[in-house]
């Protein structure tokens, strides 16, 4: 019997589809050209163009979409002033701040989990670092500071509550988005009595630590001789129209360079893309899952702080309500940006071109004399439209052959 | 990690039982792995195989028994201590993540490391890749392209892959789960050849399966696993592949409840 079983039973089930295997072959020959496969090479790989390859990129619809966009709004509104220095600087400070916080959405998105405490997040730390300045005399930077360690734990709070239950942390940072935000508005009206607290910008402006790296612009020098040159338009007095680049560019894309490289060119990276693509297959080589998800709980709270800094230091106040619906923007961007909603693929250049899109569509419409309640129903479709294409992608890398 | 001579075992379980709560998934199991064994570990559903190596991979701790490594009593805390022992557990899934590169999932955890600037510790993708290729043709398997996601490979290969890749990462003792489980015939027997191969390289192996044609060709013993308890350990000389058979099948059982029955064998 023992000889039986395998000699009888597999073979006519072995040449079906080994025959079906070599007709498509021989079948899909002629469209893979005429070149005959190297010796040893799979006949069935089939040759991808260049154009083919670069698509296949996670970040591709994100770039080809800031393209179209460009070109929409250059014939739309090109004569409007978008695109003078100042446009510029208009629409990019907008993509800048939703940048830095859809980076730090899209490296956990990649992880396979979300952070729609984000939002909350920016109001909290935003009063909670202009507050002890300007009712307990706290120095800016020190309440910045101690700011950054509480936005961290909370950060590190939303992870291990997530890796510890099990729960999904859609659930576990939708709480939190309650949470902070009522935190937010029931400690503003105990300590300050009020939920809009100014002149946080005077006090930043004086401070080391602030105005070094949250108010205001660099460059301003370069700027200034080049309107001395007369590159750029100018002021009645000869100063530059546009002073510098806003610091919150700067931050921006040193984050964008700094995640970018983080994510694809070491170990942590390589991590980040495990963990989202399969959590359990990542432990069991060794990968420190909860580390890692834990961490980047963090660095989404790190990104909603720094946005919270910046914010006060340039509007010059805090408001409990800050940071509405953030969360969703930075997904939205990260998504449009080519991550998988369900992890493991992604890219943080596709997350800030979503982030540029959205920047350049908001302040773009209001350039044309379209109504801006457009936007909405225009960024509404562009996430269908990403996420459709991001599905496909999906269905082309993982489907078994 | 120096292996210690004097053990003739590589790993070594003694007495292990294993409770979920009220649930005995395993009772007093004892099994030895000799080097450069292939040791094959048969059992039907339920009986326990999957406890079994998850305790030797270190998912688990038992929880009574010891575990020895190279005969030393060890404990593990996590997947990656047995990783550090050389003890290497390819699972039924695989461990890949579909969605990365075939050089990517073969470095996985390992990942090799370069300074570039003299400062950043980056991914060298390079070494990745080669390594990869090179340690795949070297076991035989063709790939056809090292930056293709790993879901576009088909079942045979993945497995080859993470055969492949637990060898280079300096298994010692390679734990196999239902390595041929879900393959064709033609699948199974590279796997086969491959499982052949890593003991020529002197790597000791626990293959766990619960197809007796798999098993006997490639095996040079045997140990039985029956709901929870071993039923032995037979050495590939003192057993024939119908008794294995019988046994895996619970030929006893069937036999006692054949005469429970009255009928006659």
């Amino acid at each position: 019997m023992e000889g039986a079983n395998p000699s009888s039973q597999p073979p006519p089930a072995e040449p079906a589809p080994a025959a079906g295997a070599v007709s498509q072959a021989s079948a899909a020959a002629p469209q893979a050209g005429s070149a005959a496969p190297p010796p040893g090479a799979d006949e069935r790989v089939r040759k991808l163009s260049r154009f083919q390859r670069v698509m296949g990129r996670p970040e591709a619809a994100s770039v080809a979409g800031a393209v179209l966009v460009f070109v929409v709004f250059g014939v739309a509104a090109g004569h409007s002033g978008m695109f003078a220095l100042d446009g510029i600087v208009n629409w990019s400070t907008v993509a800048a701040y939703l940048g830095i916080i859809a980076i730090g959405a899209c490296l956990l998105m990649i992880a396979g989990e979300f952070d729609l405490s984000m939002g909350s997040m920016i109001g909290f730390a935003g009063m909670m670092a202009a507050i002890p300045p300007l009712y307990f005399g706290w120095p800016v930077w020190l309440s910045m500071l101690v700011t950054l360690a509480c936005a961290l734990a909370l950060g590190f709070v939303n992870g291990q509550l997530v890796m510890r239950t099990g729960l999904p942390s859609f659930i576990v940072t939708l709480a939190f988005l309650f949470i902070l935000r009522g935190l937010t508005l029931a400690l503003s009206i105990i300590f300050a009595n009020r939920t809009i607290v100014s002149g946080i910008g005077d006090l930043a402006a004086t401070d080391p630590l602030a105005r070094t790296l949250f108010t205001g612009t660099f460059g301003d020098g370069l700027f200034t001789w080049m309107a001395r040159s007369g590159w750029v338009r100018t002021l009645d007095d000869g100063r530059p129209l546009v002073r510098g680049i806003p610091k919150v560019i700067a931050w921006w894309a040193a984050l964008a360079i700094a995640s970018s490289f983080r994510l694809t060119r070491t170990r942590f990276g390589n991590w980040i893309f495990a963990v989202g693509g399969d959590a359990t297959a990542a432990k069991n080589v060794g990968v420190p899952v909860a580390r890692v998800k834990v961490t980047l709980f963090m660095f989404t709270a790190f990104c909603a702080w720094l946005f919270a800094m910046l914010q006060i230091c340039d509007i010059g106040s805090a408001a409990a309500d800050r940071g509405l619906q953030k969360e969703f923007e930075a997904i939205i961007a990260a998504v449009i940006g080519g991550s998988l909603l369900t992890g493991g693929y992604g890219s943080v250049v596709g997350a800030c071109f979503g982030a540029l899109i959205f920047g350049v569509v908001q302040i773009g419409i209001t350039y044309t004399n379209v109504n801006s309640d457009w936007f909405r129903v225009f960024l509404g479709l562009m996430l269908l439209v990403a996420v459709l294409f991001n599905n496909q992608v999906r269905r082309r890398v993982t489907e078994a052959r | 990690m120096t292996a210690n001579p004097q053990s003739e075992f590589i790993l070594e379980l003694e007495a292990v039982s294993k409770f979920f709560g009220s649930v005995i998934a395993l009772k007093d199991v004892t099994l030895r792995l000799r080097r450069g064994e292939v040791h094959c570990l048969l059992g039907d559903n339920g009986a326990g195989k999957s406890t079994l190596i998850k305790i030797l991979a270190g998912v688990h701790q038992p929880t009574s028994g010891t575990y020895r490594v190279d005969g030393e009593p060890v404990v593990f805390r996590s997947p990656r201590d047995a990783l550090d022992r050389g003890i290497a557990t390819v699972y039924q899934d695989l461990a890949l993540v579909p969605l990365m590169s075939v050089a990517r999932n073969f470095v996985m955890g390992r990942e090799p490391m370069r300074k570039m600037l003299g400062v950043l510790r980056v991914l060298d993708q390079d070494h990745a890749s080669r390594i990869a290729s090179e340690k795949l043709s070297d076991m035989g398997i063709l790939v056809r392209d090292l930056d293709q996601a790993v879901g576009t490979m088909s079942g045979g290969e993945r497995q080859c892959l993470a055969i492949a890749r637990a060898i280079h990462f300096g298994a010692r003792a390679l734990i196999l789960d239902e390595p041929t489980a879900a393959l064709g015939v033609k699948q199974s027997a590279n796997v086969l050849r491959l499982v052949a191969r890593a003991r020529q390289k002197g790597i000791s192996v626990i293959f766990i399966t619960h197809n007796v044609h798999h098993a006997y060709p490639v095996g040079d013993s045997f140990t039985l696993l029956n709901r929870g308890h071993s039923m032995g350990t037979f050495a590939k000389n003192a057993i024939s592949r119908d008794q294995v058979l019988d046994m895996m099948a619970g030929g006893l059982e069937m036999q006692k409840l054949m005469a429970e029955f009255g009928v006659r064998v």
